[in-house]
């Protein structure tokens, strides 16, 4: 369980490393304190070994803009900084969407939406197959949860009472359909759902770290600008 | 005589029991012929419900933990909804499963268009180094599965009603040679073996048996060539084999000619034979078109 120092500029520094960037826009990335929590404080990972059993699952099923999921692993040390400026070009192993089989940490190879719940729905499974205390965490957005493939995971989840997956919502207000709240429409599937400010550091940890019975939810809220 | 389907599951379940690495995953069907898999080691047996997407994505996720899955429905609801699931979450991601799929063609002979498959190999084939299999006999599906269960690859079992009157013995990755003549090559595809040498008895042509299409045996096929014509008799649209085809034989100058299901939504209902007789694929209606192609 990582409990480093969540020195927020350095994802910034290296996340703008891969886009090229102005450091401003690196910073406003929606994901990027979610990320930098999760990997700082509450994965169970090893760099050194990125198949090591024991750690915990992420899958960043929303796979766009995956610059501050690289700059996070970067600075994890799963591959050197020296990867980060090579971002989206002929050659690098870093493309617009990460794909598992070139990038050291990355589980699933994702950027097509709706496909990352089902699969954790599945490593959950199998982790509580092998009787393993591991965990996955899957993050999607907000209107990526308009895809029906997530519904059906959504249903099911609880159904299996899976406590060993946690789904995280970026809802950065971008979906077209804007029903109730998403974390009330998870509750009503079953799910241990709340809400966070998705820019608070320490609420997020707090949410992300909790095990429940049923599977959790944790919607993190961010607005454009940080 | 046991059904394909039948045995490919009854094959599984044994698989599921010596082997703690398989996972079996179902979407509400043929859930009652899985009961034994589900008394062994729930763990690794769940059935989503009716959400085929989920169903190939579940799967996934044991594969991406090192299991083997077998996923099971009726062909379209899988190898056509849940088509992009295949290709990303196994394509993509390199990860091994079987898929085994119930009712292929117009099996569901009442049920109309909802319910046929005659496009699910040609859409299997746009998914790169997915292994088609589409045995004949029950005990062919048996072989099959258990040479393919647990070598890594998306591996898509297609299933039938009718069989062929004596199971071959298969092997993964091979043709077998049936008839040897000198004037044609025809190539019958699984379930098509008998009534394509029903309809080929009395002519001097080769007559060459396909369980796997991918990965195709090209080399017995060179080998085995008879005359200027090859005639690939197949279960699914006309045409489904060409591109495979056409690569295997890229050395040879010779006319391909296809005999298969035609293209055009199948609003008949009936019983297969019925629509075999329909859609030209009884032994006579085979007889007839490849009469035509050759001359």
């Amino acid at each position: 369980m990582g409990t480093l120092t969540l020195d927020r500029d350095e994802i910034v520094r290296l996340a703008a490393l891969a886009t090229g960037d102005e450091k401003h826009e690196a910073s406003s990335y929606s994901t990027l304190d979610a990320l930098l929590v999760l990997y700082g404080r509450v994965l169970r990972v090893d760099p050194e070994d990125p198949g090591w059993e024991p750690r915990d699952r992420f899958i960043l099923s929303k796979g766009h803009g995956p610059a501050a999921y690289y700059a996070v692993l970067s600075w994890r040390g799963f591959f050197p900084e020296h990867w980060l400026p090579t971002f989206t070009r002929h050659g690098s192993r870093l493309g617009s969407h990460p794909d598992r089989l070139l990038v050291p940490g990355v589980e699933a190879s994702t950027g097509s939406l709706g496909h990352g719940l089902p699969l954790a729905v599945g490593v959950a499974l199998a982790l509580r197959s092998k009787r393993g205390d591991q965990r996955v965490v899957v993050l999607t957005g907000d209107a990526e949860l308009n895809e029906g493939s997530n519904w059906e995971a959504i249903m099911l989840a609880p159904q299996l009472q899976l406590g060993n997956l946690t789904l995280l919502v970026i809802d950065n207000g971008s979906s077209t359909i804007d029903l109730v709240p998403i974390h009330e429409r998870l509750a009503v599937f079953g799910w241990h759902a709340e809400q966070v400010d998705g820019r608070d550091h320490a609420a997020l940890e707090a949410a992300l770290s909790a095990r429940h019975d049923s599977p959790a939810a944790v919607v993190a809220t961010v607005r454009t600008t940080p | 005589m046991i059904a394909m389907r039948a045995q490919a599951i009854d094959t599984v379940a044994e698989l599921f029991e010596d082997d703690p690495r398989v996972a079996v995953v179902l979407a509400e069907i043929s859930v009652d012929r899985f009961e034994p898999v589900f008394a062994h080691d729930p763990a690794r047996a769940v059935n989503v419900g009716i959400m085929e997407q989920t169903m190939v994505g579940v799967a996934a996720g044991y594969a991406l933990e090192g299991f083997h899955p077998v996923i099971h429905t009726i062909t379209p609801f899988v190898a056509e909804r849940a088509l992009e699931q295949l290709k990303l979450d196994f394509g993509h991601q390199q990860l091994s499963v079987l898929v085994i799929t119930v009712g292929g063609s117009y099996d569901y002979g009442s049920e109309g268009p909802t319910h046929h498959s005659p496009g699910d190999v040609q859409a299997l084939l746009t998914i790169p180094a997915t292994e088609i299999l589409v045995p004949g006999a029950a005990a062919e599906a048996d072989q099959l599965v258990r040479a393919t269960y647990a070598n890594g690859h998306l591996t898509y079992l297609r299933t039938q009603l009718v069989v062929n009157r004596e199971p071959r013995d298969v092997e993964f990755g091979r043709l077998l040679v049936e008839r040897r003549g000198t004037q044609a090559t025809v190539i019958a595809v699984g379930p098509m073996l008998d009534r394509t040498l029903d309809a080929t008895a009395g002519m001097d042509v080769t007559v060459l048996y396909a369980t796997t299409l991918t990965p195709f045996d090209a080399e017995t096929l060179n080998r085995e060539l008879a005359g200027d014509d090859v005639i690939v008799v197949e279960p699914f649209y006309a045409g489904t084999l060409a591109g495979t085809l056409t690569a295997a034989l890229r050395d040879r100058p010779v006319r391909l000619h296809a005999v298969g299901v035609p293209r055009a939504m199948i609003r008949d209902y009936g019983t297969p034979e019925q629509l075999d007789h329909v859609l030209g694929l009884d032994a006579a209606g085979i007889r007839r078109q490849i009469t035509s192609a050759i001359g």
